[in-house]
């Protein structure tokens, strides 16, 4: 039987790492553009954060200090089954509090607490391609992003208005970045979109399966399709976070009983504990 | 630090942990378009080809980029053992069929338009340039573009003498288009395509 | 009370015992060994050689096991350690024609150089279960011939070819020209090395799906199985600072040569043209599924219309592999609360605004189109 290696620090080999670098740097410079990488087979499966998992892997030092999140929490277990990859693998220190952190893996939310310069948001994509339920084919998609010719997303979203009366897409919500490529923010609520916009942060995608990466520089723009009669609109809750009394964040309606019974409390578990906090500490 | 380079001479000492930390300046400093960061690797320098931008070409460099070298950079055997012993890359003269090209001296980039810069569907399949330059300067022309809060203005000795027109060109052609990083002694920045003349 | 879904460490580890635990099953019946399920066990690990895209019995038998007998999650496990692996570079092209022939025949000739060779197979074995499998003994040996030596067997397409009557098969691309699909992101239009790289390691059952539906009429090719063969063939690498070609071992090889029909053109006369599969260990459903997956795909090159799935390059590429095709449909199972709370409340909303429309006054809906949905 054959002899099993040990692993590299955060487990890709470094002619890998080397690779995903380079898309990364090109990612950069080309804000929106999905860059296409050889992304590798990772000890966990396609769809279930590979790329994220990889982009994380190729930037993480030993000083870094990571945060895993899945549906904005840190206790989901597709985040601990991370956050424990990274801890075997690369032994780095890692966190729950969004301050703290270096480099926080998404899969589906954006912190609440406000990013910081120098922090990398890497988020796990499952589908880069905004484009991609419009038109399947790839040799198409591209042509599109070549051209700047959108219209296909402009009448998808036009449609909705003239059956809905507005754009009905509560989540996957294109952007625009930098004016110049339409972009998937993976599948986040359209809640978020607005904290892409102008972000201190560094923002990283990775879509492993996909094999695309690519990347919002801070302090760039990222604004969400829209049209002057019908301008972007944030998700609304009418109701307050049961646990910290927040009213400003996205919350999770939770099912207490057979009956309906509900209640509401922020999906971004760090941001409810610390705010929970600063409550007692003020005596409210 | 010079470091007289022998034949087989380790590249890093500690590859995962200097080619991470290498990498994240160059990282930072493409988020942060024309803005010298402090960057000091402990690696040895290869004749014409300084400590740090060793160091970079360690980093990204390998047998899946083909590699450009400028006239210093190309006569030196110490160099291309190097490459060929620490990297792998094979060695082009076709500037347009380069991952990268590497100059010792940054004045000699010009014209850029002569590497690769991508093709529409595929911007990416560019050239990336890494120069060595002396040093930085907040007093060159302006510039904005994404990871620029506002205009910022940059500089870097030596220069092209024609370097404003020539980068206007290439971000004229965005999102094709090549990226550049400048390598001096204790610093480096990066013009990444995206990044645009405001003011001369 | 509240609950949320706390402890996801603990329950991990827990599901991890009770999966060991389950794999093992019953303690009381003999644990199977690696070793019995290489030898026993030969076509699935071929399978999960063939698509985990790596050559090691001992592996594949192991990662079966561990996998409980999950061929797919067998491959993943064996792609996962692939992936790993430092490489040295290209083996030389393999020369089949030199294959130690176990199992060949063909289907276009009565009798061909070097002889059809039925070896082991199950095509004329009648499907009834044999109880006698059932408790433990060994067959009888197999009759060998007396003093049969190794034979030449050249491939039956050569015959053809040496008339001119079917296409010459392309050459392969030269060392260090071919595309490695692991390193290098797929692009299309893909080139047909690229395509038959991808088709290799393609699900098996995908394939067989796709080639079936080019005999039932979307995308027909007209194909006869020129020749299958199944045999040991062997390896070599050339080292660049010997200067010579190192052999490596064997490896058992099935590879199938399909002969398809092509009308020709102004330009061309009429022949034959090819489809052509090869896969790891003995599979010849995959191998021939391969080889007219392969000629369907050919149809935009060879100036056939292309319609039908099996023709379609990006369709095929982007969905045979079942490592991903498995990873993203199970990811459902991965909670998607916040993407689902965002459509509850549209949901809610456009439910609302449509109950608001049907209640208001007639003129306001006249300002909206609408179809036969009369203003109550």
């Amino acid at each position: 039987m054959s002899d099993f290696p040990s692993y590299n620090f955060a487990y890709l080999d470094e002619q890998t790492k080397r690779m995903i670098r380079r898309s990364i740097l090109k990612a950069i410079a080309t804000p929106g553009y999905q860059v296409p990488f050889a992304s590798r087979e990772m000890p966990m499966p396609y769809g279930w954060g590979t790329g994220g998992v990889q982009v994380t892997a190729a930037i993480l030092g030993r000083d870094d200090v990571l945060k895993v999140i899945d549906q904005g929490a840190d206790d989901t277990t597709n985040a601990v089954s991370i956050r424990k990859f990274f801890e075997k693998t690369s032994g780095v220190r890692t966190t729950t509090s969004t301050p703290e952190a270096s480099i926080i893996q998404t899969r589906h939310r954006i912190p609440e607490a406000p990013l910081r310069e120098g922090q990398v948001l890497v988020y796990q994509v499952p589908i880069p391609e905004p484009l991609r339920f419009l038109e399947p084919r790839e040799t198409e998609t591209r042509r599109m992003h070549a051209l700047e010719d959108y219209g296909v997303m402009h009448v998808k979203l036009y449609e909705d208005i003239s059956r809905h009366g507005h754009i009905a897409t509560s989540y996957a919500y294109p952007v625009k970045v930098a004016g110049r490529y339409v972009m998937d923010p993976s599948p986040t609520p359209k809640f978020d979109n607005p904290k892409m916009n102008d972000c201190p942060a560094l923002q990283l995608f990775g879509a492993g399966r996909e094999k695309r990466i690519y990347a919002v520089p801070p302090y760039t723009s990222v604004i969400s399709l829209d049209f002057e009669d019908h301008p972007f609109e944030r998700t609304k809750f009418d109701n307050v976070c049961a646990l910290c009394g927040s009213t400003n964040t996205f919350l999770d309606e939770v099912v207490m009983n057979d009956e309906g019974a509900r209640m509401y409390v922020c999906s971004d578990t760090d941001y409810c504990e610390q705010h929970r906090g600063d409550r007692k500490e003020t005596g409210a | 630090m010079n470091v007289p380079y022998q034949i087989g001479a380790p590249g890093f000492q500690d590859p995962v942990a200097q080619s991470q930390a290498t990498f994240r300046h160059l990282m930072d400093a493409i988020a942060h378009p024309a803005l010298p960061r402090a960057f000091t690797s402990r690696t040895a320098s290869c004749g014409p080809l300084s400590a740090n931008a060793t160091a970079v070409l360690l980093t990204l460099v390998d047998q899946d980029t083909p590699l450009w070298l400028d006239q210093a950079l190309a006569s030196s055997d110490e160099v291309r053992n190097f490459v060929a012993f620490h990297c792998g890359a094979p060695l082009v003269t076709d500037p347009s069929r380069a991952a990268f090209a590497f100059f010792a001296d940054a004045q000699a980039m010009s014209p850029l338009t002569r590497f690769a810069l991508g093709e529409p569907d595929y911007p990416d399949r560019s050239t990336t340039i890494v120069a060595q330059v002396d040093c930085f300067s907040s007093e060159g022309p302006g510039f904005s573009g994404p990871g620029v809060s506002g205009t910022r203005r940059f500089g870097f000795i030596p220069a092209p003498a024609d370097f404003s027109s020539q980068w206007a060109l290439n971000s004229a052609g965005f999102p094709l288009g090549l990226d550049i990083f400048l390598i001096g002694s204790t610093e480096l920045a990066a013009l990444p395509r995206s990044l645009r003349l405001t003011e001369v | 009370m509240y609950v949320a879904v706390k402890g996801g460490e603990k329950a991990i580890d827990n599901a991890h015992q009770l999966l060991a635990s389950e794999r093992r099953g019953n303690p009381a019946v003999p644990e199977i060994s690696t070793d019995q399920i290489r030898e026993q066990m030969t076509l699935a690990v071929a399978r999960v050689m063939a698509e985990g895209s790596l050559y090691a019995p001992d592996l594949a038998a192991l990662a079966i096991k561990q996998a409980r007998g999950d061929l797919i999650e067998a491959i993943f496990l064996l792609r996962a350690f692939r992936t790993t692996l430092p490489r040295f570079g290209e083996s030389m092209p393999v020369n089949t024609a030199a294959m130690q022939v176990r199992r060949r025949v063909s289907a276009v000739f009565k009798d061909i150089p070097g002889g059809q060779v039925l070896g082991p197979t199950f095509d004329y074995t009648h499907r009834l279960l044999d109880p006698r499998l059932g408790q433990s003994g060994d067959p009888a040996p197999p009759p060998r011939a007396e003093g049969a030596a190794p034979f030449e067997a050249p491939h039956v397409l050569g015959l053809l070819d040496r008339e001119g009557l079917i296409e010459r098969a392309p050459a392969g691309p030269d060392a260090g020209e071919a595309q490695d699909i692991t390193r290098t992101p797929l692009s299309f239009p893909a080139d047909r090395q690229t395509r038959l790289q991808t088709l290799a390691r393609g699900d098996e059952g995908f394939l067989l799906a796709l080639a079936y539906s080019t005999q039932r009429g979307y995308g027909r090719t007209h194909p006869f199985a020129g020749e299958i063969r199944v045999g040991e063939a062997e390896l070599y690498f050339m080292a660049p600072e010997l200067g010579f070609e190192v052999p490596l071992g064997e490896i058992v090889l099935t590879e199938c040569e399909m002969v398809n029909q092509f009308q020709g053109g102004a330009d061309e006369a009429p022949r034959f043209t090819r489809g052509y599969g090869c896969v790891f260990g003995q599979s010849e459903r995959k191998a021939m599924s391969m080889a007219l997956v392969d000629r369907s795909l050919r149809a935009a090159e060879l100036g056939e219309s292309a319609g039908a799935p099996a023709q379609d390059e990006e369709f095929v590429m982007s969905h045979c592999d079942n490592v991903q095709a498995t990873g993203f449909v199970e990811h459902l199972k991965l909670p998607h609360y916040v993407d689902f709370q965002a459509e509850l409340a549209l949901v809610r909303q456009l439910r609302r605004e449509w109950r608001d429309a049907r209640e208001a006054p007639v003129e306001s809906t006249t300002t909206r189109p609408s179809k036969g949905e009369a203003a109550q």
